[in-house]
């Protein structure tokens, strides 16, 4: 089953009226590979990896997650790939309606086959898994601190147990220590549950501290895949002045 | 494919295999589940043939040992971790019961609260009050740019719908009242009737309700998202008043617009009312006007926009009230929204009465 690529972009082309985002992008993403998606401001990250949640169509080109292309438009089958992956919006997107708990059993209730008991423990699983107290369950988001709501979200992500993550600048927002941790905390859980990870950042601390590969975006293009080390050692003027001006900044 | 999991128990041994994941757990989940039940004696438990094992799955185990490591298991040092995960958890989590149930303090509660909004606008309006002094010291701090904004919204751009709405209802109450007046040999006096009831009561108060429905809804949803996004508290960072940008801008833009709008629909609903009249009654659109004037003394013209004013305050005042109110998640903003516009409506509704009453000897033609 490891053969089959986890993510499978061919082609991908997006445009919003005349404005093109991407041109003939292709990427792979194999089981258990943590894939850093970096690029300049608007370089269409997030664009991206709506698409390969199937939020947004893209003009052109095909998007296969776990062998099942998301253009096919068989419910049930899309509804079977969704509940293998889990995302981590950049502001989180708990429901603001409902308590942290229920925020975290809302998926494990919609498959509308666990019991009360089984949902409770598994909860308070993802709670702990994501170092939060069983009485945080009882907040409200909009009671949470923002690296709660970050780490709420996280457990909400990791509720149906999914085989592919994808994080949206999970560290943006959090303070160095607080992402430090929560760096920390998804290599634990990626380790442990194997998951394939596909995040988007800006910040240099968590690629280098996660990524095991790097996707280069800019010009349009896909400039640069690869295992971490080669992709960085590329001489791209981008390339260059991203990892190197940061790194100034760090010293 | 992904291996389904499997168990067999042979002689107390029980032996798991495969995928004992969620996903893959799913579609045969109630076999398993008796599965797992009827293993429940077997002593020895050998996991190490396992491919995965995610937490949900975990817990399933677990709660098929009923709470405890069973006497002999042989299980992989990761799939352990896991199993261990769900066994430091505390064996009964405490459901978090529901608050009961007292329809005294339910009661109490609801009063309260009615009590808090009442006193919530009255602190609105004499905010509206300061603003308004502290306007007049400096006129150029008026927000005239938000001012003509709201009129147009909820002035210009309402006119279509109550134009029709008011058509129609001019037709209607034209075509019944003519069915009576015909029988009675009346015919004239269908001028009266229109033009009271309509200039008078049904102009001001469809409007309102409309309004209410529009605009009220719209500026409650949208001083509520101005809270639930932190606007408003970038307003104030800014030292710009939210009172003055946000909230009198508003009021004031709808109690200007609403006697215009009256006038409008009212206009409207008599020409649908004269339409109705010519066809069923033969009654000239000239007659009809010129008798107009004389049928319907003037004052009810001015006691209708009076009431538009007036509701067009209430209306704007219930609906900034409950906008503010808004607790940045999306529940209260719903709740809030449905708040305004029955509020407002019965707002209206109670303020027309109290017109009804105070003006009975004003407007209404000696016989």
């Amino acid at each position: 089953m490891s053969q089959a690529p986890v993510i499978e972009l061919r082609g991908i082309g997006t445009r919003f009226g005349s404005q093109v985002i991407h041109r003939d992008i292709d990427l792979r993403v194999d089981s258990g590979q943590i894939l850093a998606l970096v690029g300049g401001s608007g370089s269409g990250k997030t664009t991206l990896l709506r698409e390969m949640l199937g939020l947004l169509r893209p003009s052109a080109g095909s998007v296969r997650l776990f062998d099942v292309d998301l253009a096919n438009p068989d419910g049930q089958l899309q509804r079977a790939v969704r509940r293998r992956l889990g995302m981590l919006f950049q502001h989180g997107a708990l429901y603001s309606a409902l308590s942290v708990f229920e925020n975290i059993a809302f998926p494990l209730r919609e498959l509308r086959c666990l019991d009360e008991d089984w949902i409770r423990r598994l909860v308070h699983l993802k709670l702990d898994m994501v170092e939060l107290a069983p009485g945080h369950g009882r907040l409200m988001p909009a009671e949470l601190s923002g690296g709660m709501i970050k780490r709420v979200a996280l457990a909400r992500a990791l509720a149906l147990e999914p085989e592919l993550l994808l994080l949206d600048e999970p560290t943006a927002g959090l303070d160095p220590d607080r992402s430090q941790n929560f760096v920390d905390l998804v290599g634990t859980l990626q380790r442990t549950l194997g998951l394939t990870v596909v995040m988007v950042t800006h910040d240099l601390d968590t690629l280098d501290s996660l990524a095991s590969h790097i996707a280069v975006l800019a010009e349009q293009r896909l400039i640069a895949c690869g295992p971490e080390a080669e992709v960085k050692r590329l001489a791209h003027p981008f390339i260059a002045s991203f990892f190197g001006r940061d790194r100034r900044k760090l010293l | 494919m992904i291996d389904a999991p499997r168990l067999q128990v042979e002689s107390g041994k029980a032996v798991l295999s495969g995928h004992w994941t969620l996903a893959a757990m799913l579609p045969e989940l109630e076999d398993l589940r008796r599965q797992l039940a009827a293993a429940e004696a077997a002593s020895s438990w050998d996991l190490s043939g396992l491919e995965r094992l995610d937490s949900a799955a975990a817990v399933l185990l677990w709660r098929a040992w009923h709470n405890a490591w069973p006497a002999d298991l042989a299980v992989a040092p990761l799939h352990r971790q896991v199993l261990e995960r769900v066994a430091a958890l505390p064996p009964a989590m405490p459901a978090t019961p529901p608050p009961p149930f007292n329809p005294v303090t339910a009661l109490g509660a609801l009063l309260l609260q009615a009590l808090a909004n009442v006193r919530g606008m009255v602190v609105l309006v004499g905010q509206l009050l300061l603003d308004l002094a502290h306007l007049l010291r400096h006129p150029r701090d008026l927000p005239w740019r938000e001012l003509s904004a709201n009129i147009y919204k909820a002035g210009a751009q309402a006119l279509p719908v109550t134009a029709l709405v008011g058509f129609l209802i001019g037709v209607t109450i034209s075509y019944l009242s003519a069915l009576q007046l015909r029988s009675f040999g009346a015919d004239i006096f269908i001028v009266n009737i229109l033009g009271i009831s309509i200039i008078r009561e049904l102009g001001p108060v469809l409007v309102a309700v409309l309004v209410a429905g529009r605009s009220g809804s719209a500026m409650t949803a949208q001083i509520g998202v101005m809270r639930v996004t932190e606007e408003i508290d970038a307003l104030s960072t800014m030292g710009v008043s939210r009172s003055q940008r946000v909230v009198l801008p508003k009021i004031i833009g709808l109690t200007v617009a609403m006697p215009l709008i009256v006038l409008w629909t009212s206009a409207v609903a008599l020409f649908g009312g004269m339409l109705a009249a010519m066809l069923q009654l033969d009654l000239s659109l000239f007659y009809f006007v010129d008798n107009l004037p004389r049928a319907v003394p003037v004052a009810n013209l001015y006691i209708g926009l009076g009431k538009g004013l007036v509701f067009g305050f209430v209306i704007a005042l219930v609906a900034c009230h409950f906008g503010l109110r808004v607790k940045p998640d999306t529940e209260s903003l719903s709740a809030n929204t449905t708040r305004a516009v029955v509020t407002a409506i019965t707002a209206v509704i109670l303020v027309d009465a109290l017109f009804a009453i105070f003006t009975r000897r004003i407007g209404v033609p000696a016989l």
